[in-house]
């Protein structure tokens, strides 16, 4: 088996916020180049999962560890995680009233791939393919970012500062929640750009497999109460979608009281 | 403090009229009296019927109670007694670069301002070595007939317009601090914009350097001619340290019919110092007057830019900022007097308190009952950054004609975490993501500014949100 060093490695990661635990034991493994989805249904950690590996001061890691390439991203600030290479598409966006969408994209392009990343005609021109790709037109470099914007709006901004951004972990909370089907088309096909043929991996976190079927995973996990009680290849989320996750609950309680 | 308390050792209990220290050809004056404004007066070798002004004005501020709203019980820890009311020499002070406070001189660094500018903005030096520029904008402005000339100078060379535009927008009797203004004024700037001239560029760059402009009692006089527009650009971002405690100016405007009036200011008074500033101006028909006013130092700022709608179909607008951090209290806000049928207001006021800094808003719209069909518009929003800061709003509408269309919005906000958290996920550390909001609540006044005062005024707000994290 040759050794290769995983992209991201969760290990036996116990969180929560205050007192309340919310993940349970969590282990994954994602090796470069990989794309896994986490499914579940609401309140079954997997927001948490995304939120504690992009550093949300709100929650607090009890025990175990989360690695980006055998580094130990718990050590870092958010801005330090981003600058190591990880990327969150946020669930819910935040509306920053008074910032510039282009403004805004050049300084995050900056601080996180250098100033000179961020000037001239290469920032330009990946700018300008970026936004055709996903069908976001000019005049949007001048809104504010996330200020007033629809839910569709929101999801295809994240997905350009993604491209922008050209992380090594990109993890995508819940980016098809809220689209349409071409939302989920455009919004699948700009992920798969970033990742496909590259060595950057993905998370992506989804309530529903639609977008699975646009963006195949190599991995789906099952997150229920705070731990994964399943994981397969993407025959796993025609499961979930014929069966719900009733059988895998039962499952789970019955291992729970082995 | 240091000139102050250094002249006073020096003069020991000689409060009132002159005194020469030694080596030096600057004359302080403390504490007022009928003598002292005459004296300043004959010095400037004015004419009678200003002497007699300012001796009116004078009685009136003696007399004069002090106002009774806004921060009161700050207002009276001014010493009157304690104030050099003028200075003769052009050549401002003998204050050394060392005297300068260190956090203010870091901030001078930190903006990238040069050293020579520095300098003056801290009033170790008169002038600022650019007088190529400002010569060669006033040569262009002189061709159009635009007359721009700083108070003093524009008393001697046209004293018939200043006779008939001086007072009779903000009258000497308006109020305890115009009052004082009036008595011992000295410095700002005289314009005056021929019919139908248009300057196209904002007249900032000449008074940004030329230390006339920036007195403690300045005064200031802008006439707009028929159809003419100007764009006047007062003060500085960048600190300005001043070792008087009291700044107290009064700046009228008059938009003749058609007229278009725009007034920056950005202040950055250090923190001892008392900013009473009255601003007003008269717009007559069809007219414009806009008030684009930021406040981010000084002890105490009380001021209300206001706007006499007095011509059928003419506009007013008031857009502010204000910041407030540690002990520091802005009283900011607009007053809108629509007097004619027709006439429009929009005030936008936007506060941030900090480090238990007070932000108010206070501001006054009033319709008279012969004035129909008038539109305002009033928009106040605050941003608290933590739970010892605080914000204020007194808004005062009094509507007496019943087809006035009036909007009135406020919000209070503070910064959410996971606003913060947004940003940090981009790159940017917990200080830059909050400067980034700031900047951003900001930004409707920030995008009115010539681009090198918005520049500023974000990188100063950035270096304010420092050390801010807990």
């Amino acid at each position: 088996m040759g050794q290769v060093t995983p992209l991201l490695e969760i290990r036996n990661l116990h969180a929560g916020i205050g007192e309340s635990p919310i993940l349970k034991g969590i282990d994954l493994v994602i090796n470069p180049g990989e794309i896994h989805a986490i499914m579940g249904r609401n309140g079954s950690g997997k927001t948490t999962t995304a939120n504690i590996i992009m550093g949300h001061p709100d929650y607090e890691v009890e025990q175990g560890d989360v690695l980006l390439s055998g580094e130990d991203l718990l050590e870092l600030e958010p801005w330090e995680r981003a600058r190591s290479g990880v990327f969150l598409s946020f669930q819910y966006p935040q509306a920053i009233p008074g910032l510039q969408v282009g403004n805004f994209l050049r300084k995050s392009v900056s601080s996180i791939k250098g100033d000179e990343a961020a000037k001239g005609a290469e920032f330009r021109s990946t700018l300008k393919d970026a936004m055709k790709a996903l069908d976001i037109p000019r005049s949007f470099l001048s809104r504010y970012v996330n200020d007033g914007f629809s839910g569709g709006e929101k999801k295809r901004f994240e997905i350009l500062q993604l491209l922008l951004l050209k992380p090594k972990l990109a993890v995508l909370d819940e980016t098809d929640s809220g689209l349409d089907i071409d939302g989920i088309r455009t919004v699948a096909a700009g992920v798969n750009s970033a990742v496909r043929g590259t060595s950057t991996g993905a998370l992506i976190i989804t309530h529903y497999s639609r977008i699975l079927e646009h963006v195949r995973p190599d991995r789906i996990h099952v997150l229920m109460g705070g731990r994964i009680v399943a994981s397969g290849g993407p025959e796993l989320a025609i499961k979930l979608e014929e069966k719900g996750y009733e059988w895998l609950e039962v499952k789970s309680k019955a291992e729970g009281c082995a | 403090m240091t000139v102050n308390r250094e002249a006073r050792e020096a003069v020991g209990d000689y409060k009132a009229g002159w005194h020469d220290p030694e080596n030096s050809t600057i004359r302080f004056d403390f504490g007022l009296s009928e003598e002292v404004v005459r004296e300043i007066s004959a010095l400037k070798g004015e004419p009678g019927w200003m002497t007699e002004t300012r001796v009116k004005a004078y009685r009136h501020f003696v007399e004069r109670p002090m106002p009774t709203w806004g921060n009161t019980h700050v207002l009276e820890d001014i010493d009157f007694d304690g104030i050099c009311y003028y200075l003769r020499s052009s050549d401002a002070t003998e204050k050394e670069w060392e005297d300068v406070p260190e956090d203010i001189r870091n901030t001078f660094d930190r903006l990238g301002i040069p050293e020579a500018e520095q300098k003056w903005l801290s009033g170790v030096t008169a002038q600022y070595e650019s007088e190529a520029v400002y010569h060669s904008i006033r040569e262009d402005l002189e061709k159009q007939g635009v007359i721009f000339l700083d108070m003093d100078s524009g008393l001697r060379e046209h004293p018939d317009i200043i006779r008939k535009w001086f007072c009779s927008v903000v009258p000497l009797t308006d109020n305890k601090f115009a009052a004082l203004n009036t008595a011992v004024w000295s410095g700002g700037s005289f314009i005056y914009i021929p019919k139908g001239v248009h300057v196209e560029m904002p007249v900032q760059a000449y008074f940004r350097i030329n230390a006339k402009n920036m007195g403690q009692f300045e005064r200031t006089l802008i006439i707009a001619d028929e159809g003419s527009s100007v764009h006047y650009v007062e003060g500085c971002t960048a600190p300005t340290y001043s070792t008087d405690s009291l700044h107290s100016a009064v700046v009228e405007l008059i938009a003749l019919p058609g007229a278009h009036i725009r007034y920056s200011t950005v202040q950055n008074w250090s923190t001892n110092v008392y900013n009473l500033v009255t601003k007003r101006g008269i717009a007559h028909e069809k007219a414009k007057i806009e008030w684009v006013d930021g406040n981010i130092g000084s002890k105490l700022t009380m001021k209300y830019p206001a706007v006499i709608l007095k011509g059928e179909g003419s506009h007013a607008e008031v857009i502010s900022v204000a910041y407030s951090g540690e002990g520091q209290h802005q009283d900011a806000g607009a007053k809108i007097h629509h007097l004619a049928s027709n006439t429009t207001s929009k005030i936008l006021s936007k506060s941030i308190s900090k480090n238990g800094g007070r932000g108010s808003y206070r501001g006054l719209v009033k319709v008279s009952p012969k004035a129909k069909n008038c539109k305002l518009n009033v928009v106040c929003d605050a941003l608290i950054l933590d739970e010892q800061s605080r914000s204020d709003t007194y808004p005062t509408m009094e509507v007496a004609n019943p087809t006035a269309r009036c909007e009135h919005e406020a919000s209070v906000s503070k910064v959410s975490d996971n606003q913060l958290f947004y940003l940090m996920s981009r790159g940017h550390s917990e200080e830059e993501a909050l400067a980034m909001i700031v900047n951003g609540f900001f930004e409707p006044f920030t995008r009115e500014l010539p681009m090198e005062y918005a520049v500023e005024l974000n990188q100063l707000m950035a270096l304010e949100m420092e050390g801010s994290i807990g």
